[in-house]
């Protein structure tokens, strides 16, 4: 469904001597996404998640490299390709001088949607996030997860086949967050493939059926979550040393056991999960 | 295409129709203040040839109101790429570029002409006297078109709302004053003459000047207009062609 080659993109800035250097924001990036697949895009910040969303949404242009969606390149085909995507972004972009309502209707019209189709559209999605009631409230009225939860509907008003949600929970409060990772959860079930970038780890561990660990825009890990963990170890052994928390990963809970007996204090044992894999191989432990 | 240009005009539509009533009566006070101060006031002592002051003054409120509407119409875009992000909205979508230009200008020309229609009104009832023909209304379109058109490529191209305001003051302000509205560019020293005559807003001053008082005027000032309104198109659509890649 969605097929990245050696994916590039280089900004531009003045360093502290004034003088005008490149940065990698993402370096090589090659992918393969299956149709109805939710897939997970992790990586700390500056890893290079958003640049890569904003280049498969077409709102910047990659350096190098080639995008596909259906085999198709989306070079040289950008308004056909952007009838299939939907954009959820990260920073929330409703056009503030309309309702919740207008702000569908613009998005609908913008994707030639007729008059008959965008309405009974809009009352279904506003129902489907169940924010039907605020149809006729300015957006600045709502709050910040009735706001996620339209920028979602937003998106999924022409049908895209390919969603793609840029850090779609953050800052919102657990029962908001679960409430949109069942509106992802349906959204597969209905065969939307869903690309997704996130800082929280729970989320890709619950939503993604793959995920792609990206740092400084390389991509250093590509597998389920399950996979990862298994290729770690299964169990975890933490512990408190001298100036840091300590882990070590073992493929057994007897092997654990044993090393946490050898250990003894304070030390703790359990099961292996995506943080880890994340802390692991990004080498970062502070930019959790 | 116009369909697409349709939608984008539809928004800002939208948004004007519901501020009709705040839109038309902040629009009537500065072409008041000119009247009452340069029409009745100043104006009383000042003899032009062929008419009363205020008769000379009305083209040039037009053309400096028609100036000042059209491009702050267009500025909010500004707000819209930076701060709240929504022209993105626009960048996804599978539209044609060179429609949101074309759409978000003809929504300022409204604004431009809805203000140009107060002033008219406006001047009336102050006893100014002037014609309105075709041609008139194609002036006060095209310098509508050429200053919603800077103002879009302000907006796509300034960094900061502070900057924006700058270009309100050291461009469109001495504008206002200097381009034929409020005197003739004859009594001006010839470096500066030459420099104000070659600005677009002098043009639509002398042609709007021209044909309220039926006298003869230069084609070539519409021809002036009419590639300034190109020239300006040019440069707005390229500026986001380049945002939207």
């Amino acid at each position: 469904m969605i097929r990245v080659e050696s994916l590039v993109k280089k900004f531009q800035y003045r360093n502290k001597n004034n003088k005008i250097v490149w940065r990698t924001a993402v370096d090589g990036l090659t992918l393969d996404i299956r149709q109805g697949e939710v897939f997970g895009l992790l990586g700390p910040n500056g890893a290079g998640k958003t640049t890569t969303i904003r280049m498969l949404t077409m709102l910047t242009e990659p350096t190098s490299g080639e995008i596909f969606y259906d085999n198709t390149p989306i070079r040289g085909h950008e308004q056909e390709m952007k009838q299939l995507i939907g954009v959820v972004p990260q920073h929330i972009n409703f056009d503030q001088d309309l309702t919740v309502g207008e702000n569908l209707e613009l998005h609908a019209r913008l994707h030639h949607m007729g008059r008959v189709e965008r309405h009974r559209r809009i009352e279904e999605l506003l129902a489907y996030v169940e924010l039907a009631d605020l149809v006729n409230a300015n957006v600045r009225e709502l709050s910040g997860g009735m706001k996620r939860r339209l920028l979602i509907a937003r998106a999924l008003i022409h049908h895209p086949r390919i969603l793609f949600l840029d850090e779609p929970t953050v800052a919102l409060d657990p029962q908001v967050r679960r409430r949109i990772w069942e509106l992802i959860r349906q959204l597969a079930r209905e065969q939307v493939t869903v690309l997704l970038t996130t800082h929280y780890i729970e989320e890709a561990e619950t939503l993604c059926e793959r995920v792609a660990i990206l740092n400084k825009g390389r991509l250093i890990g590509l597998d389920t979550p399950q996979a990862f963990c298994e290729q770690m170890g299964r169990y975890t052994v933490e512990w408190d040393a001298v100036d840091a928390r300590e882990y070590r990963f073992f493929d057994t809970r007897r092997e654990a056991a044993d090393f946490m007996a050898e250990l003894g204090g304070s030390a703790s044992i359990r099961r292996s999960n995506l943080e880890d894999v994340f802390i692991e191989l990004t080498g970062r432990r502070e930019g959790l | 295409m116009l369909y697409d240009i349709w939608t984008v005009f539809w928004r800002d539509w939208l948004v004007l129709k519901r501020r009709m009533p705040r839109f038309i009566l902040s629009r009537m006070v500065a072409p008041m203040l000119y009247l009452v101060a340069f029409g009745w006031g100043l104006g009383r002592s000042i003899q032009v040839i062929g008419g009363s002051y205020i008769d000379f003054l009305v083209p040039g409120i037009l053309a400096l109101n028609s100036m000042n509407i059209s491009f702050n119409s267009v500025t909010p875009v500004h707000a819209e790429r930076i701060y709240h992000k929504s022209l993105e909205e626009y960048l996804v979508a599978p539209i044609c570029p060179y429609s949101v230009v074309i759409g978000k200008v003809l929504a300022a020309v409204l604004r431009g002409l809805i203000s140009s229609s107060i002033i008219v009104v406006l001047a009336w009832l102050f006893g100014a006297h002037f014609i309105i023909t075709p041609l008139f209304l194609l002036v006060l379109i095209l310098n509508c078109v050429i200053f919603a058109e800077i103002g879009f490529f302000a907006a796509m191209t300034i960094a900061s709302f502070e900057e924006m305001g700058q270009v309100n003051t050291y461009i469109l302000l001495p504008m206002s004053f200097l381009c034929g509205t409020f005197f003739s560019t004859g009594t001006l020293p010839d470096a500066v003459r030459w420099f104000i005559e070659l600005l677009p807003l002098t043009h639509t001053s002398y042609l709007l000047r021209g044909i309220s008082s039926g006298a003869d005027i230069a084609l070539s000032s519409v021809l002036v207009l009419v590639f300034y309104s190109l020239l300006c198109f040019f440069f707005s659509s390229r500026v986001f062609l380049r945002l939207s890649k």
